[in-house]
């Protein structure tokens, strides 16, 4: 049981299952990760995605507020149960862990959330039609994908976005919303300093008019509806975006995703992921150079985050956000909990699932993550799990499975001589080591 | 350390070589007393994230082009239905703030209208990082202002909630206080760890500052909610920690939900369900602090800019530039809407789309920090707003 056998399972997976430090996986088993896969099936109890856009669009016709209350509490509120029951089942189960921390890197990076209500009932077909499919594909892929899937149109407001000269915009007096096109800059591609104005925000949103969530819910994509789309040429960064309806969209997708400041910004993001707070600047320079050099191949970005030697040489040295924590103590005691209980879990924690309080998606910085406050209920949670586990758990196991090499002699010697299970338990779960990836 | 003995040794050389002696004494001396200072002060920042409608919260119905500019987002006049209330025969205030009128008619509450901080784009991130840290470009300096005036003032600061905004963040003491969900770890275990986390320099800390807020405010079994019904209990934490004698002096709290670019509504709607808990919020301020408190304590609200003059195509309001700041308390001795109004005729708007900024908002957090704080002046401007060399405070209308 080696440094490196806990390396790949906490920094690039989810927490180690029982077992899995042992098998002792190395830098070739978490390329393995990167393989292509077939999607998985739809969760029980989420209707296809055309479905539940129908369903919103019913809830919100008439306008009347008891309407949309209605169907927030009850089925918007099951879909979401059972989505995140569904996505805590990957995560416990997978045997690919990297693959799947990749999946809600992702998510997080091209963030969705339930700061719009109406959106609920769609974040995770997002994260599972959206993002799933191409965290290993073309960043072009998985940005069009993000950006037209109906959960980001409804959470960025790009639904509801209208060229003021389109039909509908003349006769109706309706406008453009610009919050989809500034994020999309600011946030999932360029970056803030990634060289754009506030010109270049309100042309990326002429170019988006016409994109919106199918009135039918037919589908699972955004739908091109030319009425609502601003006619005549548009100017994105510097050059000029010819008028083509849907087209625009694409032409202005390829363009940002093959700029120079993507891949340093989509770099940037990953490095503080998986390799520090702060990561080096040369780490990201050999990340964004991959991305440029393979067209935002992000098999190969991933790849070279394996190559990154300074992760290596420092084991346990990001902390684990609230999500991470709690994922990694299912999987080392093979337990699939309840959708309502993880997201009972995760909201005392600070992090409810799928509810990042921007666009902006959660810190990965430990300081957000580590208050006063915070590590009390850290603490508060794995008594509680130690004490709900009882009998059926033993420390010193659980330090072995989930720490290996990893935990101090103090650590050991502390859970060795506790007086009860429980506690020996809760000290494990609650350890500075098991804190941290 | 390093760092604030070379500061101390600058000041040193300038006193030495006579450069404004007088002022630097002063200064100096300050600095080491003022953590003695009798009857101290108290300040509560509220940080109004994703950019109030300043606007909305106090319209300008003396403007001659207020509800033509606004169209559908323009609020009723005061006293017609579901009206805005009239404040100074030329500002209003947005009806859910309604129970800060007691607070206007005692002479507790002035307005900084018109105010931004230097940032001139649009990225609530950046601009958030601006208001924080008081610099002029959001690569600035890491830490925030008000930490840095906890420095100078001595004392630690308290953040509300679960983490510490970056307002706050630096290097004098902060602990963080959130309302409690569930019973406490038993204190065994609590003890061991707190040997086990021995050399870690983020947990062990952490866990230390917890146990001590815990201690004073009891823990208390209220949940962390989202939005208006969570701001009550964190509210009522901060005030309790707060009104202890050698309670923390400083302390924050962070509410979200002012991104209104849909359905942001007039006296319904999205921007009155974000301002409704913010004004019972405040109130709440006051009546826990109790009267003596209330009376050395300033409460400010204020977020990272202003919205679009104009609604945008989905009822809302887009990203803008001057907005609106609140400074609430007992410690004030009057009421009054400060500020230089630009107009809101096209010609007179930033970049033709934005309400135009005539005060730098650090001219408000300078009056705080010097006029009710009471840190030096020159220590301020030196310490604490490096980058507003040259600004002159707010006149904020003080108690003696």
């Amino acid at each position: 049981m080696t440094v490196e056998s806990l390396v790949a399972a906490v920094r690039f997976g989810l927490g180690p299952k029982p077992g899995e430090l042992r098998a002792g996986r190395d830098r070739a088993a978490l390329k393995a990760d990167l393989a292509p896969q077939p999607a998985a099936p739809r969760p029980k109890g989420v209707p296809a995605t055309g479905a539940i856009v129908a369903a919103i669009r019913e809830a919100t016709r008439r306008g009347r507020e008891r309407d949309v209350v209605n169907f927030l509490k009850n089925d918007a509120k099951d879909i979401l149960v059972a989505e995140v029951a569904a996505r805590t089942r990957r995560a416990v189960e997978t045997d690919r862990p990297f693959h799947e921390r990749l999946v809600q890197h992702w998510s997080n990076h091209f963030t969705v959330s339930l700061a719009k209500p109406i959106a609920a009932p769609l974040l995770g077909a997002f994260e599972r039609e959206a993002i799933l499919p191409h965290v290993t594909g073309r960043f072009v892929d998985l940005l069009r994908a993000a950006s037209l899937h109906p959960a980001m149109m409804i959470y960025l407001d790009q639904a509801t976005s209208i060229g003021p000269n389109s039909r509908a915009g003349r006769r109706r007096d309706l406008g453009l919303n610009e919050n989809l096109a500034r994020e999309m800059l600011e946030l999932h591609t360029l970056g803030v300093d990634g060289g754009y104005g506030q010109d270049d925000v309100v042309q990326l949103a002429r170019i988006l008019t016409g994109w919106t969530v199918d009135r039918e819910g037919a589908g699972n994509a955004g739908r091109f509806m030319s009425v609502l789309h601003e006619p005549g040429d548009k100017r994105l960064l510097g050059q000029r975006i010819a008028e083509a309806g849907p087209d625009e969209a694409e032409a202005a997708f390829r363009m940002l995703a093959a700029h120079p400041s993507t891949a340093r910004n989509v770099a940037a993001r990953l490095a503080r992921h998986f390799v520090a707070d702060d990561p080096p600047p040369a780490t990201v320079e050999r990340l964004a150079r991959v991305f440029r050099d393979t067209d935002g191949d992000l098999r190969a970005v991933s790849g070279a985050l394996v190559d990154e030697e300074a992760i290596w040489r420092q084991p346990l040295s990001k902390v684990k956000t609230p999500n991470d924590l709690v994922q990694s103590i299912f999987r080392l005691i093979r337990t699939v909990p309840e959708g309502t209980l993880m997201i009972g879990a995760l909201k005392i924690l600070g992090q409810q699932p799928f509810s990042a309080p921007s666009p902006k998606g959660w810190s990965d910085r430990a300081t957000d993550w580590i208050t006063p406050d915070a590590l009390l209920r850290r603490i508060e949670m794995a008594q509680k799990a130690a004490a709900r586990l009882g009998r059926y758990a033993d420390g010193a196991v659980l330090l072995d499975a989930g720490l290996g090499a990893g935990a101090t002699a103090d650590l050991a010697a502390a859970v060795r001589r506790a007086g009860d299970r429980t506690t020996s338990v809760a000290l494990v779960l609650a350890s500075a080591e098991f804190q941290r990836r | 350390m390093a760092e604030r003995a070379q500061s101390l040794e600058t000041d040193r050389r300038r006193l030495l070589a006579g450069a404004g002696g007088a002022a630097l004494a002063l200064g100096l001396g300050g600095r080491v007393a003022l953590a003695l200072v009798p009857g101290d002060r108290r300040l509560i920042v509220f940080v109004l994230r994703g950019a109030l409608d300043g606007l909305s919260a106090v319209p300008p119905h003396g403007d001659r082009d207020y509800a033509r500019v606004r169209g559908d987002l323009a609020l009723a006049a005061p006293g017609r239905d579901g009206g805005m209330l009239d404040l100074d025969g030329f500002h209003g205030l947005h009806p859910a703030l309604s129970p800060l009128m007691d607070l206007w008619r005692a002479g507790e509450m002035q307005i900084l209208h018109a105010t931004a901080t230097p940032y001139r784009e649009r990225s609530h991130f950046d601009a958030q990082n601006v208001l924080e840290t008081g610099g002029d470009t959001p690569s600035g300096s890491a830490d925030g202002w008000l930490n840095r005036a906890v420095a100078l003032a001595g004392g630690s600061g308290l953040a509300g909630g679960l983490a510490v905004p970056l307002v706050l963040s630096g290097s004098a003491p902060v602990t963080t206080w959130a309302p409690q969900v569930m019973p406490l770890p038993d204190v065994t275990l609590l003890d061991q760890l707190a040997v086990l986390y021995g050399g870690d320099a983020l947990l062990a800390p952490a866990l230390e500052a917890a146990r001590a807020a815990t201690a004073v405010t009891g823990g208390g079994a209220m949940g962390m909610g989202k939005g208006a019904a969570s701001l009550a209990p964190l509210v009522g934490g901060v005030a309790r920690l707060m009104k202890a004698a050698d309670g923390p002096r400083v302390a924050t709290i962070d509410v979200q939900g002012f991104d209104t670019h849909t359905y942001q509504g007039t006296g319904n709607g999205r921007l009155a369900r974000a301002l409704a808990p913010l004004g019972a919020a405040i109130m709440q301020c006051r009546d826990e602090l109790g009267a003596a408190v209330w009376g050395r304590t300033l409460v400010l609200a204020i977020t990272e800019f202003g919205r679009t003059v104009a609604p945008n195509g989905t009822g809302g309001t887009d990203h803008g530039t001057a907005g609106v700041a609140f400074a609430c308390g007992g410690a004030l001795s009057a009421a009054k809407v400060h500020g230089q109004w630009p107009g809101l005729a096209r010609d007179r708007l930033y970049q033709g789309r934005d309400l135009a900024p005539t005060t730098d908002l650090r001219a408000l957090f300078m009056a705080v920090l010097t006029g009710h704080m009471g840190l030096p002046a020159a220590e301020v401007a030196r310490r604490v707003f490096p980058e507003a060399a040259g600004l002159r405070p707010l006149d904020l209308i003080l108690k003696a």
